[in-house]
């Protein structure tokens, strides 16, 4: 592609890779962004991630339509969820911890069940293909847009409206920021946070079978760099709004993709320092952010800013 | 989350309180313990394996013979550092998982100073230097993220681990390039020490030296955590950072020292592994040891000494993988999913503390 394009391989390289890579991150983010609505943090994460990774793409594999496996990745997801949000309810039991366990277990059992998936290729998703105008196969590839992430686009609107517009989604809110009130009101709050969890779970099994089936777009046990954990950081920045999780998620798939797109260049000698850049730059905009406060957006019943 | 940090305070209470509180402890480790067995018994047969049989291959791979024993404490020597990584900085009440991090940067930074002064120093002084090195790297490393909690409020768990995926980077780019040993072809190193700069056994074991370091290091943290002035105030300010203000305590200097000495912790541990196992830093230091340690530190309640106990415990489960696969064929990620049902058992298990129906009035 560098001699079609020369330099302007790089920003296009980015922008498409800002997509593909940021699909997870706005999945991941996206539910995550949910749960801490209702007043719990899942750290846990990571491994839901790579659990629906692993399904997605063992049913991929087993029934030859990756949407089916993009649904069974959003069961397993869910299941996890449920677990967390469950387990979290009972008293003294705190989801900080239990977060990092499930990260652990839900990990190890992704690379147990996985283990037969790694030689074996599943059919990809077909992506939507708005390049079709070029004839440059850089340009292609760059605007192949995955389905996921316009579904993922249109769920966080969706979330942004129920939140402020629907029953359920004031409710949760009420949860997530006094539980003193939605109990006053009637509310359970255990209820609200195992389904805030759940939904939060599945969305995470989402963002996995993105990884699998999308891109990179295969199974491996170095299929996720962390991006479980770096969608908890980037609620933060997405200040608990589900629509700055598109924002976010494409800026962090942006930087990403900066040093797959220079290596492609032909420039390789920096490239695990511009591999660390996506967690340079969460780190910076945690530090530069300073501690988020209610005006933020921030839950009040939520452990992390207390 | 300061409810993680150990009780500040030790007041002797009469014999039926100790009691109960004996039984506090005792009754959501064991019922941690059935359920992580149950569960995992389940698991394994589903998988299709007899769980009788994959049990007594644990026990064997971790604790059946010498050579297994061996195996078992070579691997607990890092596992008792990275378990005080985590049970330090909770002292203060703060929640680290980025020890994994630390560990490689500090044995990078062993590993390099080893390179550079090996001409010239001889083993007896050039392996002090080099667990120096690690430990300023790795105190430095966690340093920050203390720092950071104290100076910025940045959530400490979410820092360390996005530290610790920056740590790797580095630690991968440093031994790529600036410190790449030319001859390592396959698998990038930095220059491997000389024979006679690896750490020995320890006399009488066929274990090298870094299991007895991490011992004393967990002795020495115990003592200073539980009979000094010191750690009386760590556990202040972690338990209760409010009072501890109030009477004048540096909270934000001892939550950062905390931190800090964890990093230390964890830096020791790659330091060790540098100098008594792999020889040179290079990926295999990437082992997981900073993971495990969270678990331990947990299973511990973070008491700096209940680390080794359970150091050697997770040491031996996680020694058995090798044996599974061989015997089995069952994933060496199965020893990883035991480990993590154990924790989710432990953390859940949490909830049978300190309730009413086991105590009398």
């Amino acid at each position: 592609m560098g001699e079609t394009l020369g330099w302007w391989g790089v920003p296009l390289a980015i922008l498409g890779g800002a997509i593909r890579v940021g699909t997870p991150l706005l999945w991941v983010s996206l539910g995550e962004t949910v749960t801490e609505k209702a007043g719990r943090i899942n750290l846990g994460l990571e491994g839901t991630l790579l659990m629906g990774a692993m399904t997605a793409y063992a049913v991929a594999l087993s029934t030859g339509n990756p949407w089916l496996g993009i649904v069974a990745a959003a069961v397993v997801g869910t299941l996890f969820g449920v677990l967390h949000g469950a387990l979290c309810s009972l008293t003294r039991v705190n989801d900080t911890a239990m977060g990092i366990a499930l990260m652990l277990a839900g990990s190890g059992l992704a690379f147990w069940l996985g283990k037969p998936l790694i030689q074996p290729s599943a059919p990809d998703l077909q992506s939507i293909d708005l390049g079709g105008w070029s004839a440059m196969p850089a340009v292609q590839a760059a605007l192949a847009i995955n389905p996921l992430f316009v579904i993922g686009v249109l769920l966080a609107f969706a979330v942004y409206w129920a939140f402020g517009h629907t029953r359920v989604g004031l409710r949760l809110r009420v949860v997530g920021d006094s539980e003193n009130a939605a109990r006053a009101f009637g509310l359970s709050p255990s209820g609200y946070r195992i389904a805030a969890t759940a939904f939060g779970g599945a969305c995470a099994g989402v963002g996995g079978a993105s990884l699998s089936l999308v891109y990179p777009g295969a199974w491996s046990e170095a299929l996720s760099s962390g991006q479980g954990v770096m969608a908890v950081a980037l609620v933060i920045f997405a200040r608990w709004d589900p629509r700055r999780c598109i924002l976010a998620g494409l800026l962090f798939g942006g930087a990403s993709a900066i040093s797959p797109a220079l290596q492609a260049m032909g420039y390789s000698s920096g490239y695990y320092l511009f591999a660390a850049l996506p967690y340079v730059l969460t780190l910076a905009l945690l530090i530069g952010l300073g501690k988020p406060g209610p005006s933020d957006g921030a839950p009040g019943e939520l452990s992390l800013n207390r | 989350m300061n409810t993680l940090a150990a009780p500040a305070v030790n007041v002797a209470p009469p014999l039926g309180e100790r009691l109960a509180a004996l039984f506090d402890n005792l009754v959501p480790a064991l019922a941690a313990l059935v359920l992580t067995v149950l569960l995992f018994s389940v698991a394994v047969a589903l998988a299709g394996f007899d769980p009788l049989e994959v049990w007594g291959l644990i026990l064997m791979g971790g604790f059946g013979d010498a050579f297994a024993w061996q195996n078992t404490l070579q691997r607990a020597a890092p596992l008792i550092l990275t378990g005080l990584a985590v049970a330090l900085p909770a002292q203060a009440g703060r929640v680290i998982i980025g020890a994994e991090g630390a560990l490689v940067l500090g044995g990078l930074a062993a590993a390099a100073l080893g390179n550079l002064l090996s001409a010239q120093a001889p083993p007896l002084l050039l392996w002090p230097l080099m667990a120096l090195a690690g430990m300023l790297m790795g105190g430095f490393w966690i340093g920050i993220v203390g720092w950071l909690r104290e100076k910025r409020e940045v959530n400490e768990t979410i820092a360390s681990l996005l530290m610790s995926f920056i740590a790797i980077a580095l630690f991968n780019q440093m031994v790529e390039t600036v410190l790449r040993d030319p001859a390592s072809l396959n698998k990038p190193s930095t220059r491997p020490l000389a024979d006679n700069y690896l750490l020995p056994a320890m006399p009488g074991l066929d274990v090298h030296w870094g299991l007895g370091v991490g011992i004393v290091v967990a002795i020495v943290a115990w003592a200073v955590v539980k009979l000094t002035p010191l750690g009386l105030s760590l556990r202040v300010a972690g338990g209760n950072p409010r009072t501890a203000l109030g009477v004048g305590l540096p909270v934000s200097w001892l939550t950062i020292g905390a931190c800090a000495a964890g990093g230390a912790c964890a830096g020791l541990a790659g330091a060790v592994e540098v100098a008594a196992v792999h020889g040179a830093a290079n990926a295999s230091l990437i082992a997981g040891y900073g993971y495990s340690g969270i678990l331990i530190a947990f299973a511990a309640r973070f008491s700096p000494a209940g680390v080794v106990p359970v150091a050697v415990l997770v040491g031996g489960i996680a020694a058995s993988g090798s044996l599974l696969q061989r015997r089995l064929g069952l994933p060496d990620a199965s020893v990883t999913v035991l480990l993590g049902f154990a924790f989710v058992a432990l953390i859940g298990c949490e909830t049978l503390r300190g309730r009413s129906f086991w105590r009398k009035g």
